[in-house]
């Protein structure tokens, strides 16, 4: 039997990776799937805390997460085109429209 | 040591093997395939808990769908090794720094208030899939219903983006 306490540490490190690939990284697709490892991250959380409980709360909220996850997937990457297609750049740092 | 607790060390250490990994690449190619390692092994720590449903849609949703869309956009924008500036990794400094003080927080707190948490664990009293299935028919009827609505605006909102205007 794995401690809960294992597996919500794994996920707290998961997530601040997932965090500084966030911040650190420059190419939009990148920052994209860093947001998904964060996700992933809670998830895991989610269901440790669910087995820890003897409650199944948690997986379904873990497959709410999924079907967000998938829409925001489908969206997001629309919105990634459309960048690609009027900055020709994926580069976070020339979209810089708004910028003074 | 046990065998789940070496299988979890084991499948633990791929999955942040995969997410530094996803850190350091330079290709977003790269960092995709390193992600689908992170997603893989922690379905297999899904397995591990006995939440075998989570871990085929984790496989079957993430490992396939998402992933495969990241990977068909990647190939489409035919998107190149990403370039850092010298501003950009001056911001990785402070970056790094806040990033390990919110994990270490974090993992403190649950190492220090955890232990009446895994006095409860218990396995294989409850079938998880079937007892998912009721869950989500039953009390959570109305936001699974809510979640298609979901899907059909998210479809309408990346056809409308992604079209070619009309010129």
């Amino acid at each position: 039997m794995v401690p809960t306490n294992y597996y919500v540490i794994l996920s707290a490190i998961l997530f601040g990776l997932g965090v500084f690939a966030f911040i650190f990284k420059r190419n939009i697709i990148t920052i994209f799937m860093s947001i998904e490892l964060m996700l992933n991250a809670v998830n895991l959380a989610f269901v440790a805390f669910s087995q820890a409980l003897g409650k199944l709360d948690g997986q379904v909220f873990v497959l709410f997460v999924i079907v967000v996850a998938a829409a925001e997937a489908a969206v997001g990457l629309g919105i990634i085109i459309l960048i690609a297609r009027n900055r020709q750049t994926l580069n976070v740092e020339r979209v810089d429209l708004l910028k003074l | 040591m046990t065998a789940p607790l070496v299988i979890f060390f084991v499948l633990a250490a791929l999955a942040l093997f995969g997410a530094v990994s996803l850190i350091l690449q330079k290709h977003p190619i790269h960092s995709a395939l390193s992600l689908i390692v992170v997603m893989v092994a922690l379905a297999g720590l899904y397995l591990l808990m006995g939440a075998e449903f989570v871990a085929a849609v984790q496989i079957i949703v993430y490992g396939g769908a998402i992933m495969v869309l990241f990977v068909f956009v990647i190939m489409l924008l035919n998107a190149g090794v990403e370039e850092h500036t010298s501003i950009s990794k001056l911001a990785g400094v402070p970056g790094l720094a806040l990033v390990v003080a919110l994990a270490g927080f974090v993992a403190a707190t649950v190492a220090k208030s955890g232990a009446g948490v895994q006095a409860a664990s218990q396995t294989g009293a409850l079938s998880s899939t079937r007892g998912i299935s009721e869950m989500v028919f039953k009390d959570f009827v109305y936001p699974f219903e809510l979640t298609s609505f979901l899907i059909l605006v998210a479809i309408l909102g990346a056809t409308v983006l992604a079209q070619r205007e009309k010129s």
